[in-house]
């Protein structure tokens, strides 16, 4: 089954050099594993931008956006067989969170993808 | 939660964990079969303790802790202490004392210890239904229930093969080795060939039965990533990863509501997943990159790529993959390659250069019982028009089928031959 992870925070800053090098650790020993298929860091809300539609109008906002309350830090693809093990590895990402970033708050979320 | 719920939780936390677990402890015990031990008393042990205490915070640091102190008392039970162990014992008592962060001292080498285990249960002394037994243990973790519900043997026959083939690696000094820089491309090809024999195990099991067969798949893919992200340089990795990719991504079109088996030419392409096709493209890429583009692996690779670049069938390039089968041909002289060869030629070129392929085939000694032979001369001879002589080649095809389903088609194909020689003899001269 393929589990796309999406972490979001309302705390916008960067990760910690520690926690950086935890994260890269992980996502090594998950590649080699044959487990992760890919991931990335996104760059900040500034530097991003959204094309919306409503009431039957398409624009365009340049960040950072003014409404938004959790931002998408970073998102991992994995390979796993079922969500359980979905669970147990992003409880593991997470711990690292907690380890290395105290007071740092977030979500993961992790959903399955279509047909897969 | 119930109690199955928790039994899959503590599984799933298990597994996650398992890779690290068990290349941890070959590195210390260095003894691959003794850490695969070691990594299952771990399991049995979180199965006893978890559901009372739940699944701890860092479940990885837990099972790591358990299966030192095992190793520690198995080591001390061993009465023909070597020098050796007891050294390993006491690293050990040491660094059960300092209780020290395992991920720091293995990370360089957790690429080098993943390798060792691989080539330790892929070793060529081992039989091939033992390494691939011990493959799907050590590397993906499967309990001996799940490889012989797989595999469609007993559990016991599964256990008896583990064991021989651990007692096979120590007497043979073999549970610890190292695969050199030269000896390794060479020993390479013994890993793909068990990697390949697990994909094709589940690539066969009809769907809708056990779902654990079609899970080999998934296994083999995984060790294919594995072997890639492990070995990177070594082009028939890649070369196989893309060829399980590519063959992987046909699996929502393959079979019908029925779960009878779907012929590629005639699946709906739109179930093809386009993820795994884009994966399976890359990889052949980096075969292609690393020079490994007349590879084994990489040209069958380069065949089911054809098709899956084709929007419709009529879009196939068919005679690039005949060349691409050609190729194949050079490197092993098989008249199933060629038989192949013939069915790209029929498409691209005509019938005509087809038949004359498939007709120097007709002697070969291997082909004698294979029914795909009459059936593909039978088909060309239709295309020719030549309706009795195509009759007698699908019925002597169906004599031969493999199974009922097989049969009927080919029966349904003669007679339609038949009636067609009929309807030909009496239609008017023109």
């Amino acid at each position: 089954m393929r589990f796309m992870y999406i972490v979001t925070s309302a705390h916008p800053g960067p990760p910690t050099p520690e926690l950086l090098e935890a994260m890269h650790k992980l996502a090594q020993r998950e590649i080699k594993a044959g487990r992760m298929l890919d991931n990335g860091g996104l760059m900040p809300l500034a530097m991003g931008a959204q094309v919306r539609i409503k009431g039957g109008q398409l624009s365009v906002v340049d960040g950072p956006f003014v409404e938004t309350k959790e931002v998408i830090g970073g998102y991992a693809i994995f390979e796993l067989r079922d969500k359980e093990e979905a669970l147990a590895s992003a409880k593991e990402f997470m711990q690292l969170h907690k380890d290395l970033m105290p007071g740092w708050e977030g979500t993961c979320e992790l959903r399955m993808f279509a047909g897969a | 939660m119930t109690a199955a719920d928790v039994h899959r939780a503590i599984l799933a936390a298990w597994r996650i964990e398992q890779p690290w677990l068990i290349t941890s402890l070959a590195t210390m015990l260095r003894d691959v079969s003794l850490a695969e031990e070691l990594t299952q008393d771990a399991l049995l042990a979180a199965l006893e303790n978890w559901p009372a205490t739940g699944v701890p915070e860092k479940p990885g640091a837990w099972l790591m802790t358990t299966a030192k102190r095992r190793a520690l008392d198995h080591l001390r039970r061993d009465r023909m202490l070597e020098r050796k162990h007891e050294m390993v014992a006491r690293e050990m008592e040491t660094e059960q004392q300092a209780m020290p962060d395992l991920d720091s001292a293995l990370d360089d080498d957790i690429g080098d210890e993943l390798l060792r285990l691989i080539f330790t249960a892929c070793h060529p002394l081992l039989p091939r239904e033992a390494r691939a037994a011990l493959a799907l243990r050590m590397i993906c973790g499967l309990t001996t229930e799940e490889i012989a519900r797989a595999f469609l043997v007993p559990a016991t026959t599964i256990a008896q093969r583990i064991v021989r083939a651990k007692r096979t690696l120590s007497e043979s000094g073999l549970a610890y080795e190292t695969p050199s820089g030269e000896q390794l491309s060479e020993r390479l090809s013994s890993v793909l060939e068990v990697v390949y024999l697990i994909f094709n195990e589940g690539y066969a099991a009809a769907r809708g039965n056990d779902w654990l067969r079609p899970q080999l798949c998934d296994e083999a893919l995984r060790m294919g990533r594995v072997l890639t992200a492990i070995a990177p340089h070594e082009p028939e990795a890649h070369g196989l990863l893309a060829l399980m990719e590519l063959n992987a991504s046909r699996t929502m079109a393959r079979t019908d509501a029925a779960g009878e088996p779907i012929l590629l030419l005639d699946q709906d392409r739109a179930l093809w997943d386009q993820f795994q096709i884009r994966r399976g493209m890359r990889a052949l890429q980096r075969a292609h990159e690393l020079g490994g583009a007349g590879g084994f692996y990489a040209l069958q690779a380069a065949i089911v790529a054809c098709h899956a670049e084709a929007r419709t069938p009529a879009d196939t390039d068919w005679s690039r993959i005949a060349r691409f089968y050609a190729e194949l041909m050079m490197i092993v002289n098989s008249p199933i390659i060629e038989l192949n060869r013939a069915v790209a030629i029929g498409m691209a070129e005509g019938a005509e250069a087809a038949l004359a392929i498939i007709d120097g085939l007709a002697q070969k000694p291997d082909l004698k019982g294979y029914h795909l032979l009459p059936s593909v001369r039978g088909d060309l001879l239709y295309r020719l028009g030549r309706f009795g002589e195509a009759r007698a080649a699908f019925e002597a095809a169906a004599a031969l089928a493999n199974n009922k389903r097989e049969h009927d088609l080919l029966a349904r194909r003669a007679a339609e031959a038949a009636r067609a020689a009929m309807s030909s003899q009496f239609s008017p001269p023109m």
